[in-house]
């Protein structure tokens, strides 16, 4: 049986703690606010000699993934954490990490990109990583930034998925609010995350590995991005597996969309991260007032999980999708693309509208969601366009 | 250290069949570093983006037999301590016996080092990772066609420091890196060439043998960027010892120490200049002054190091 700590704790804490769990043997990391936490903690345990962790605390992000890459490549298990302008000076990183099929995880606390500077919460910073070829969840609580912590390393390490794992929790909001969490003792996380046996270490002592090949013009890198699609798009299911596992073991269930009052819902706002909170607060209201609201949240990002969406949104009269960033020149922000592609592919043309909101941290109101809903009848009346709008400025 | 008789029969780690160019300093450059690794040492080389790295690494074959990794251009210094990291972390886990010795290389051409990856090594560096750093300075960036790096000399032609009526070559002087990274106090640090092979062994030798990061800084001549035939590489090499161009010298624990040229053996400037058709410019008449100018850098740099080395 699993023994449970209660603590009050901040989402960052609560992510050391699962990495401190999940006991790699490297961790190369670089401070940004408002990830640096989750690094002071983790160099804590290894003064402390609570992990054998080999920590690198290198110059930069850019050496922080590469050196999570070599580690990786090496056969180690390997995390990292990061933010906002460090993720974004790894991108070139990123795609080396996913294309090299190496299950390196790691979280970012999502910030708000410069210019101008801002160190707050949004999703600026993780959508310009989507397309890079990582698994990406999204945590709504303290809680569960902890359990997509633990449940990444089994993702990652898959036999089967061997992709790299991005577990995000919002800047601020969830990285540095305390809030009740609970933590499982370390045996059954370790034994829950199971050991890593690598399938071609640098390090094996008996054949040579070669890692980072060059695949020039003939095809072979064609079609090692072909796998790498395969290797994304097949692991929803592993992902299920390795959450719903572990939701036989703490209690919280796990699903790619947390569907909340969406079965008989006309209005659905779609969102990520801490602000479905507040979605479901205002939803609450409005079906005491007979309006039949619902949220869904997304918290598997890729693989976008476009039939589980489909499924849930299917009967919605008007759909918000919440952005918490910006695609800039595109019709809508990266998440509304995503989900009016989710919604064309399931043959439902449901009205959308897609919303620009707390970029560089700006309050998610009960007010700014009320106004959401508010637009969302009028879409479905025909009173309104599809268009992207804002919510919260001016 | 081994007699050549001996290196001879050493097995290769960089074997046959690679596609670098013939005369290309860089694989003579690997093959005698590596020759200091120790025959019967486990060795996993890291190589940054150019020349040496997608020469020998083209899907489905690789020139290395050992295991290797390439991560990226700026940055094979962070990527092999992420390596060694691992080998530690492994070691504490349990999953590498105690007693198991692996060392750690990386490859990186100027550019890679001198330039872009400079954050990369110093960073590695610094942290002790334990490693040996090899640049094999090539004089530009020649994986994308000769662009000047900050290791391309003064007034030498590149396709990025062009020459005409307005300009004579690169307006700038090399960086002196090996100094950088002396200034890092690890504990082995030192220039070698192709052209001294002896030397280089025995400085690669050292490199391995050192515990915690080493760095050499081998001169590794580019018959297509420096525009001479494949053939003459070792002896260009020998010429740039000779003109001071390339002093060879080492800082280890601290202690600077030089292999100076023998005053029979000192030639001028010019002698290096002369069969490189990238300072085929410096013999027209009106740039004569530069040709001094050349001159006068080279000793100054060659006495600052010899003043290092009392
Ligand atoms: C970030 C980045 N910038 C530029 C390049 C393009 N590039 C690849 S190799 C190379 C030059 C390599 O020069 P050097 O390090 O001197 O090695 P050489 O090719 O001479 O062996 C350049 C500019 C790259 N791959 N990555």
């Amino acid at each position: 049986m699993a023994e449970i700590t209660v603590l009050a704790a901040t989402g960052n804490a609560m992510v050391a703690e699962a990495f401190r769990q999940a006991a790699p043997d490297v961790l190369a990391a670089y401070p940004i606010t408002p990830q640096t936490a989750i690094v002071e903690n983790f160099a804590k345990y290894v003064a402390d000699g609570r992990v054998h962790t080999e920590f690198v605390a290198v110059e930069s992000e850019h050496s922080a993934m590469s050196a999570c890459i070599g580690a990786s490549a090496a056969g180690a298990r390997v995390a990292t954490a990061t933010s906002s302008q460090g993720l974004a000076l790894m991108y070139e990183e990123l795609h080396i990490a996913s294309g090299m099929r190496l299950p390196i995880v790691m979280a970012n606390a999502n910030r708000a990109l410069s210019a101008p500077i801002n160190i707050h919460g949004d999703h600026s910073d993780v959508m310009g990583a989507r397309d890079t070829g990582w698994i990406i969840l999204f945590a709504e609580t303290a809680q569960e930034a902890y359990d997509n912590s633990v449940i990444a390393f089994r993702i990652a390490e898959h036999p089967q998925v061997q992709l790299p794992v991005m577990t995000t929790l919002d800047g601020f909001i969830t990285t540095h609010a305390m809030e009740r969490s609970e933590l499982l003792d370390d045996t059954t996380v370790a034994a829950y995350v199971g050991a890593y046996t690598p399938e071609h270490p640098l390090l094996n002592g008996q054949t040579k590995a070669a890692h980072g090949m060059f695949a020039s013009l003939g095809g072979t890198y064609f079609e090692i991005k072909k796998a790498e699609r395969a290797a994304i798009d097949a692991s929803m299911p592993h992902i299920k597996a390795a959450g719903e596992a572990w939701a036989a073991i703490c209690g919280r269930e796990f699903a790619p969309v947390d569907a909340w009052e969406c079965e008989d819902a006309d209005y659905i706002l779609v969102v990520l991260g801490s602000a479905a909170g507040n979605a479901r607060v205002v939803a609450r209201e409005l079906r005491a007032q007979g309006i039949k609201a619902g949220v869904a949240r997304i918290r598997v990002y890729r693989p976008f999980p476009f039939e589980e969406l489909a499924q849930v949104l299917a009967g919605a009269r008007a759909v918000g999708i919440l952005d918490r960033s910006d695609s800039f020149g595109a019709q809508y922000g990266p998440v509304g693309l995503d989900v009016r592609s989710a919604l064309y592919g399931a043959g439902l043309l449901i009205p959308t509208r897609d919303y620009i909101y707390g970029l560089g941290g700006a309050d998610v109101t009960l007010d700014v969601l009320r106004q959401a809903y508010g637009e969302l009848q009028a879409l479905a009346a025909g009173e309104l366009d599809q268009s992207l709008s804002y919510l919260g400025t001016r | 250290m081994a007699n050549i008789k001996q290196l001879s029969e050493t097995r290769e780690r960089l074997v046959g069949g690679h596609r670098l160019c013939g005369g290309c300093g860089a694989s003579v450059a690997v093959r005698q570093v590596l020759l200091g690794a120790g025959a019967d040492t486990e060795v996993v080389v890291g190589s940054a983006t150019g020349c040496l790295e997608v020469s020998t690494t083209a899907l489905p074959y690789s020139s290395w037999d050992t295991s290797f990794i390439h991560n990226a251009f700026e940055n094979a210094a962070a990527t092999i301590s992420g390596v060694e990291a691992a080998y530690k972390g492994l070691k504490a886990a349990g999953k590498i016996a105690q007693d198991k010795i692996i060392k750690f290389v990386a490859f990186g051409g100027d550019g890679g080092t001198y330039d872009i990856g400079l954050q990369s090594l110093s960073g590695a560096l610094e942290r002790g990772h334990d490693f040996v750093y090899v640049c094999y300075d090539n004089n530009a960036y020649m994986n994308t066609g000769i662009q000047r790096s900050s290791a391309t000399p003064h007034y030498s032609w590149a396709t990025t420091a062009e020459v005409g009526a307005a300009l004579p070559g690169k307006p700038q002087r090399r960086k002196d890196l090996t100094s950088i990274v002396a200034a890092h106090h690890i504990p082995y640090v030192a220039q070698a060439s192709i052209g001294n092979w002896k030397d280089l062994v025995e400085k690669s030798e050292k490199a391995f043998n050192t515990p915690g990061p080493a760095f050499l800084n081998v001169l590794a001549p580019c018959p297509r960027g420096w525009r001479y035939t494949g053939e003459m590489t070792i002896e260009v090499a020998r010429l740039a010892f000779k003109t001071k161009f390339w002093p060879l010298y080492e800082v280890a624990d601290g202690v600077w120490s030089m292999k100076e040229v023998r005053e029979k053996d000192l030639l001028p400037i010019e002698e290096f200049l002369r069969v490189q058709g990238r300072f085929k410019h410096l013999f027209e008449p009106e740039n004569e002054h530069l040709r001094a100018l050349l001159q006068a850098e080279v000793d100054e740099y060659y006495d600052y190091i010899r003043e290092r080395c009392r």
